[in-house]
């Protein structure tokens, strides 16, 4: 790892400060994926600010049927909070499966829709139950907010506070793990919400997070596995790699998508 | 270089540190704490993980200096004197190590994992063992001793977990 410079931030005015005043800052929370980068020397930055000291960043409030999470909050403690299990089990279930234990212990939910990795789930949890990412500034429908690989709608300096997800009425993750790196080689988080069936897929778009209208469609006409029958997806804008082929991972949206309906019964 | 203090198997350390330096590189090259192994360094492998405020964590993919004020323990302070913690007597039993590389490791994973799962009043089950070691590797013996090992450390544990109520 190149030399970098280390800030703890107090506040998000003291963290957009030093952002500011680096050459070519870095935002830092649990740093499973940038300092794993760092350290390949495939991210070199100048300065790193620390936000998991920010007051009111860390911890999981229930609302009635809305739920917030504080963006360094960690995997694990998502994934054994009983009180958002009771609401929305969904994200229990998929941020266990995220990474390892240890990886658990350290990674943080911001930091990874900050990242949106094409591969990593939380982003088809935000995407499928139709979040609300909140920043220091604003507030970003899920819709609006992933934009392709790795990129995503913040702007340079903009911090993400919270996320804040409604309560769907039945919702599932099903995830085809890579064998080896165990990240979503297919990802596909099926929601039941009030305003309509909602299908996200991780880890086979070429652009990163998607929905699949195709599927949507489908489930429209009634919430079941037995409506996805003769549904398909199109392999166009699928990732193709050693792995699998674009044609494989359509193949596997579907097959997860009726397993994510029959789970979320 | 930035003054970094911690709590490292409960004794106070200090030391002057370049921003970059991994908590696995101040146990070892600072204090000299060479239990803790560096096997992929790509924070797949486990040989490093060590307990950051009872939390089991990669000391290979954090900075120390982010640790100010935390209570890290390592491989060198979970025994008694020379008593050892029954998770190292059941890898001893079990003969749950080969060339022992990944030991550290999988010893302070086992324990994390014992502990979480009994303060949740979960079952740790051979599945879930095996679920649980998902970021520990072992590249010579496979993984049937290791969680024979952890199995019988868990029953230990909770039996003195009973006798301390």
């Amino acid at each position: 790892m190149y030399q970098t410079k280390y800030h703890k931030a107090a506040s998000f005015d003291d963290a957009v400060a030093a952002l500011g005043a680096a050459e070519d800052g870095k935002y830092l929370a649990g740093g499973q994926t940038l300092l794993a980068t760092m350290k390949q020397r495939l991210a070199a930055p100048t300065d790193l600010v620390d936000l998991r000291g920010i007051d009111g960043m860390v911890g999981i409030s229930v609302d009635g049927d809305s739920v917030t999470i504080g963006a360094a909050t960690t995997h694990a403690e998502v994934a054994s909070n009983a009180a958002l299990r009771a609401v929305i089990p969904v994200l229990c279930d998929l941020a266990v499966l995220i990474g390892d234990p240890a990886v658990r212990h350290m990674g943080t939910i911001g930091g990874s829709l900050a990242n949106n990795d094409p591969a990593a789930d939380y982003p088809a949890a935000v995407l499928g139950l139709n979040g609300t990412v909140i920043t220091n500034q604003r507030e970003i429908p899920a819709d609006e907010y992933f934009e392709g690989l790795f990129t995503t709608a913040l702007d340079e300096g903009e911090i993400i506070k919270a996320v804040r997800f409604p309560k769907p009425r039945r919702a599932a993750y099903q995830k085809f793990p890579n064998p080896a790196s165990r990240f979503a080689l297919v990802g596909v988080l099926v929601a039941d919400t009030g305003d309509g069936p909602r299908v996200a897929v991780t880890g086979a778009g070429s652009d990163g997070v998607f929905r699949a209208e195709a599927l949507e469609e489908a489930l429209a006409g009634g919430f079941s596995a037995a409506s996805l029958e003769g549904a398909s997806v199109d392999s166009d804008g699928l990732m193709g790699d050693i792995h699998a082929t674009p044609e494989y991972r359509a193949h596997l949206i579907g097959v997860l998508a009726r397993r994510g309906v029959a789970a979320a019964g | 270089m930035t003054k970094v203090s911690m709590k490292v198997n409960g004794k106070a350390v200090s030391r002057d540190v370049p921003d970059n330096t991994l908590l696995v590189d101040f146990l070892r090259e600072q204090l000299r704490l060479t239990g803790t192994h560096v096997g992929c360094d790509t924070t797949q492998c486990g040989a490093c993980v060590v307990h950051v405020n009872g939390k089991s964590i990669k000391s290979c993919t954090q900075l120390a200096v982010s640790l100010a004020g935390a209570e890290v323990t390592t491989i060198e302070g979970i025994a008694n004197g020379a008593d050892l913690h029954p998770m190292q007597v059941a890898f001893n039993d079990h003969h749950g190590l080969q060339c022992g590389f990944c030991t550290p490791g999988m010893i302070m994973t086992g324990i994390d994992m014992v502990n979480r799962y009994q303060a949740q009043g979960r079952e740790l089950t051979e599945e879930a063992i095996r679920f649980e070691l998902e970021g520990n590797i072992c590249r010579c013996t496979g993984y049937h001793n290791i969680v024979k090992a952890i199995d019988a450390a868990a029953q230990q544990m909770s039996g003195m977990a009973k006798a301390a109520e």
